[in-house]
């Protein structure tokens, strides 16, 4: 059986919004990976827990109300502490202004898509980011 | 656009030993990974799950079947709220289906178990059905015994019920519940879909709606006139998911149900029929893969194909060529 790329993608924070989540997920789908959406008001915890149980190469977080910081960090500390550390690709999507980005690939946020970015833009990055490293995934 | 190279990749290879040391420290993370390496054929995940059979056996595996939106995960997020409240543990397997024609798929059921993936006695795991003959049925039998020996006291398998995938999970769990709504046509959908074949329960969600007691009268009609078993009663129930209703009488069809397998000896029999064909699913697989990795590696394949296109031979004579070379081969 061929390894499909599994991807979670959730939706912290306490505003119903979740187009965009929901046309990254749609999009991902499309491009043949398994896509895990687990929806609105997710808490660091919550999404860390539903990637371990599910096993998944890549954590997509949508954050538009500005908290971005703490909830990238606490993901980042709590995939530590759950010995998943540089194990699961992390990124977003949001307004995110500039020096916060850096901060955020400091933490070790592999990327953060703008607005208005192209799907084609997040499947190809995360093709290729899984991809390298699909052949040795096929561990024991 | 800034991107961050450091962090990439990836996925620390595991040695079969840590893998199951941890596995059996009771770790989510083995746990996961061993699911994977099940669900993606990975090289040696037969060997895996045979250094993990004999810790199973204990689970009790429910399947939880019916169309889409009827209510399928709120029902299994509700029962297994009670199950934990009796101090069960659970492992929740929901299937969606993979698209035929991108191979991806969007999994959804997590949504309405929002506080359960917390809790430390529950694992839930969502699963692409895949496509492949069969290979549903081998994938979630065989992720079942993972979570088994897990030590998981209950399994909910929930998979949407049309044709081949609702019949493939039937064939691993040892009750089958099929959820419907009071919409019009749904108890002659599930006729047609072969639902009527496998469920041992029939629950009629969402009976906050117009038409539920019409329709338990209904299909109760139905299968009065069609039982498969005489002494099971097949009971019709009304729930209301959203807000837990009747999901604890449910609960108690589903006890009671697993005492009439055990009493009359229906689930030994079952569980070895069912092991009867495993067994002869693996053995079978086994010789294919070994007799194909043969015939390709000897090149006969491309010599019999040639002999064909030129007239020499044909298919059938071309098979009884290829078996008389194999024989007395070591498979
Ligand atoms: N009115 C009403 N709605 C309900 C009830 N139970 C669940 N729902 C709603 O029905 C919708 C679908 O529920 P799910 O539990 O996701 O259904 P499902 O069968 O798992 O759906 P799929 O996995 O997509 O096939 C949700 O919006 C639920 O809130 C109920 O008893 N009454
Ligand atoms: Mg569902």
């Amino acid at each position: 059986m061929e390894r499909k790329i599994r991807v979670l993608i959730a939706k912290p924070g306490l505003d119903g919004h979740d187009r965009g989540a929901k046309i990254v997920a749609g999009a991902l789908r499309d491009a043949g990976m398994e896509v895990i959406y687990v929806g609105l008001r997710q808490t660091p915890e919550m999404i860390v827990e539903s990637a371990i149980q599910e096993d998944v190469d890549v954590i997509g977080i949508s954050i538009l109300s500005g908290a971005h910081n703490t909830i990238f960090s606490r993901v980042m500390s709590l995939l530590k502490d759950q010995g998943a550390e540089g194990q699961i690709l992390v990124c977003g999507g949001g307004i995110i202004p500039q020096e916060d980005r850096e901060k955020l690939l400091a933490m070790g946020v592999s990327r953060m898509f703008g607005p208005g970015t192209a799907t084609s833009e997040i499947v190809e990055f995360i093709r290729q980011s899984i991809g390298e490293g699909m052949g040795e995934a096929q561990e024991t | 656009m800034a991107s961050n190279t450091e962090a990439m990749r990836f996925r620390r290879p595991w040695s079969e030993q840590e893998l199951l040391e941890q596995f059996i420290k009771g770790k989510t993370l083995a746990l996961a990974r061993v699911i994977s390496l099940v669900e993606n054929e990975a090289p040696g995940y037969r060997q895996l799950l045979s250094s993990l059979y004999h810790r199973t056996g204990k689970a009790k595996k429910i399947g939880i079947t019916g169309s889409t939106g009827a209510g399928k995960s709120t029902i299994v997020d509700e029962l297994a709220k009670l199950l934990v409240g009796r101090q069960q543990t659970v492992g929740i397997i929901a299937v969606d289906p993979t698209s035929p024609f991108t191979g991806g798929a969007l999994l959804g059921d997590r949504i309405r178990m929002q506080d359960l993936g917390l809790h430390k006695d529950v694992f839930i795991r969502s699963m692409a059905s895949r496509g492949s003959l069969g290979g549903l049925a081998r994938a979630t039998r065989e992720v079942s015994v993972v979570l088994d020996a897990f030590g998981k006291d209950f399994i909910l398998i929930e998979s949407v019920g049309v044709g081949q995938v609702a019949l493939d999970i039937a064939e691993v769990v040892d009750t089958t519940v099929v959820v419907l709504v009071p919409e019009s046509g749904d108890s002659i959908q599930a006729m047609k879909a072969g639902l009527m074949e496998i469920a041992d329960i029939f629950v009629i969600n969402k009976a906050d709606r117009d038409g539920a007691d019409r329709m338990a009268v209904e299909l109760q009609a139905v299968l009065d006139l069609g039982r498969r078993n005489n002494d099971w009663d097949y009971p019709v129930l009304k729930t209301e998911a959203r807000h837990g209703h009747g999901v604890d009488l449910l609960l108690e069809h589903i006890d009671r149900q697993r005492d009439y397998l055990v009493r009359t000896g229906y689930l030994k029999k079952r569980k070895e029929e069912l092991l009867r064909a495993e067994v002869r699913q693996l053995f079978s697989e086994t010789v294919r893969e070994k007799m194909e990795r043969r015939l390709a590696g000897e090149g006969s394949l491309d010599e019999v194909i040639a002999d064909i296109l030129e007239g020499k031979l044909n298919p059938y004579l071309a098979v009884d060529q290829l078996l008389e070379r194999v024989k007395g081969a070591e498979i």
